[in-house]
């Protein structure tokens, strides 16, 4: 009985008793649900599957092998993680939204089937949605609103792909693929945009940093890494992802450098640091795919640690700009040292989760003799610690004095902090534990003495390279132009001067038609109105008469034939 | 009189131009540290020029310098006020 439950729907129908409850028993049920879906998730053993016949093709809701388990256990870990960060979250609806959205991602995870997956799919896109719009404010709304129509659109190219992929092959099956035909490009086009993949990359820093606090750390987790997700089972060793992940790779580390707002430089982060996830499943060896995973798990506990951190010195000074924001360390150590771990763990400091997992790409593309692919990854490890690693902490809790005093946040999202801090550390420590539910087994050792020494050396001297080219990063009130710009600007001004020519066409057409179509209201009113011929109300009189002389004729016409 | 709490955030000894000295110099012989360490190791390079002394630090700090260089290049052309779009969406 237990095994036909698909995990994910314990968060998606717990969500909705949450409105239900009373506001004591909620922090219990946000608690409870993925402890209660982590449990569902491992006790169903590997190689479980459950099918349901719809139509003419038998879906799969749960299909629960090694990577499926690895990104379930992930986002319940991480809807675990950022509830108890937003327990103190007013707005009931984001946290339905979110929990809905958690159980939509490890649908997408568990689903053996296309269908399956587009439908969790969907369900994201809309949830997420809500996650943005549900922060209450005028820019959320119109970040939600963009945001959602380049869901809708990708979710389209997706389905299109779909259905002509299942009439090519007849199969919903979803199993690895090869970018042969243009279904295939189309599903994969469709992963790639909820990738944040160039050249819609905008949409993420675009509409993550305009949710609440606690709205932007769910964001982080689930949407990005469900299409990681999809493209390792999908489409591994695609060689184009290469391409892809180092482009992305390099577009969040010199859009971050430029941005003031201190959780836009996190977003960024996240294009770049799944751009080293898509690059390994471009790679596509055992090692390589082995290490996008793991780095699609570290990389959702050290983000949402940053993002936890950069939330919570937003709830308590209600500014987001690295030009307003300094000095905080002396009034908010611990939110600076959990920033800090994170910092270091997106930058794979030894010791810490990125370390174990991000030198497994480098590995696998060292080990293929991908020359080029390994010194741009190797410049752009060093550019992490650039960009996020030192950046943030510096510019948000160290730089100058802002005169900012707040205080700690409160407890819950403290101990959320501590949590993910001591995992960022535990995972960098004993990499074991994260080897041994990859997909594939790991023959990879990370602590060799020159592994160490040669990292150290690369993100020292970056750090190095920071301070000395600090004045050439003085933050300044600007923001850069993306693609973005031909929707939010270019395309709203050709809407408008389109509007304008064709309007004046359309008013002349319309006073014409108004000409020719009173003419015709007349006519039918002359005989249909009410003092019209053929709409007369007749006396039961008139009518015998007419009867009675219509009789008459008919007699006199058959006397006569 | 025991300084006022005030006082001892606006002087914290952090921020004191002694300290920060310090923490160049302890910076800068770690620095030095890495990279001597090379000494003792005996290179194993994928690609022959990943084997030259101290390669990830003078690769580490040359890639990065023409980051923060690209970056403000691209920021000469792409730069806008952060106001850009909301004077455009006022213009409604």
């Amino acid at each position: 009985m237990i095994d036909a439950l698909p995990p994910g729907m314990v968060l998606i129908f717990g969500a909705f008793i949450l409105p239900l409850i009373s506001r004591a028993m909620r922090p219990a049920l946000l608690l409870a649900l993925p402890v209660v879906t982590m449990s569902l998730i491992w006790n169903q053993d590997i190689g479980h599957s459950l099918n349901i016949a719809f139509l003419d093709y038998t879906l799969t809701p749960i299909k629960m092998d090694a990577l499926s388990r690895l990104f379930a256990t992930i986002f319940t870990l991480m809807a675990f993680a950022g509830s108890l960060y937003a327990l103190k979250q007013k707005r009931i609806v984001e946290l339905v939204a979110a929990n809905v959205y958690a159980g939509s991602a490890i649908g997408v995870a568990l689903a053996g089937d296309l269908i399956t997956v587009f439908v969790f799919w969907e369900i994201m896109a809309v949830a997420s949605t809500v996650v943005i719009w549900s922060a209450g404010t005028d820019a959320s709304y119109r970040a939600s609103m963009r945001y959602v129509l380049v869901h809708l659109f990708g979710g389209v190219i997706l389905m299109s792909g779909i259905i002509w992929h299942v009439g090519e092959t007849g199969s919903v099956d979803f199993q690895a693929m090869v970018a042969d035909g243009p279904a295939r490009w189309l599903i994969l086009i469709g992963f790639l945009l909820n990738a944040g993949a160039p050249p819609f990359s905008a949409w993420l820093p675009d509409a993550y940093p305009e949710a609440s606090f606690s709205g932007t750390v769910f964001l982080s987790a689930f949407t990005t890494k469900t299409a990681v997700y999809v493209l390792l089972r999908g489409f591994p060793g695609e060689e184009i992802l290469i391409f892809v992940g180092l482009y992305m790779v390099f577009y969040g580390i010199i859009y971050a450098l430029l941005e003031n707002d201190m959780r836009r430089i996190l977003t960024y982060s996240i294009v770049n640091q799944v751009g080293f996830m898509i690059t390994g499943i471009g790679i596509g060896t055992e090692m390589a795919l082995n290490g996008a995973a793991a780095h699609a798990f570290t990389h959702i506990i050290y983000k949402a640690l940053l993002l936890m951190s950069a939330g919570s010195v937003l709830l308590m000074t209600e500014k987001r700009k690295c030009t307003d924001l300094g000095g905080l360390f002396r009034t908010m150590p611990l939110t600076m040292t959990c920033g800090i771990i994170g910092a270091l763990a997106i930058s794979a400091f030894p010791l810490t989760s990125g370390f174990i997992s991000k030198s497994m790409v480098a590995q696998a593309a060292a080990d293929e003799h991908l020359k080029m692919v390994w010194m741009f990854l190797t410049a752009a490890s060093a550019g992490v610690f650039l960009h996020a690693g030192i950046k943030f902490p510096w510019f948000v809790f160290f730089q100058k004095d802002s005169g900012l005093r707040p205080p700690e946040p409160p407890l819950n999202m403290r101990i959320s902090m501590v949590f993910l801090a001591v995992l960022c550390i535990g995972l960098g420590v004993w990499p074991e534990t994260l080897y041994a539910i990859l997909p594939y087994p790991v023959d990879y050792a990370p602590y060799t003495t020159g592994h160490v020494v040669k990292m150290l050396q690369l993100l020292l001297f970056s750090g190095l390279a920071f301070f000395l080219l600090l004045p050439l990063m003085k933050r300044t009130l600007t923001i850069t132009l993306d693609i973005d710009w031909f929707y939010r600007h270019a395309g709203v001004r050709i809407a408008r001067i389109l509007a304008r020519v064709f309007g004046r066409a359309i008013e002349r057409a319309e006073a014409k038609m108004d000409l020719g179509l009173a003419t015709v209201i007349r006519l039918v009113f002359r005989h249909h109105g009410p003092e019209g011929a053929l709409a007369r109300t007749s006396l039961v009189g008139s009518m015998v008469q007419w009867v009675v002389v219509l009789l008459g004729v008919y007699l006199v016409l058959f006397l006569l034939v | 009189m025991p300084p006022n709490k005030n006082d001892v955030m606006d002087d914290h000894w952090l921020v004191r131009p002694a300290t920060i000295r310090l923490l160049w110099w302890g910076g800068l012989t770690i620095l030095a540290l890495t990279v001597l360490a090379d000494l003792f190791l005996t290179p194993h390079p994928h690609f022959g020029i990943d084997g030259s002394f101290g390669f990830y630090a003078w690769f580490g700090f040359l890639t990065c310098a023409a980051m923060v260089a690209g970056a403000k290049a691209l920021g000469l052309v792409l730069s806008r006020k952060d106001t850009y779009y909301q004077e455009s969406d006022d213009n409604d």
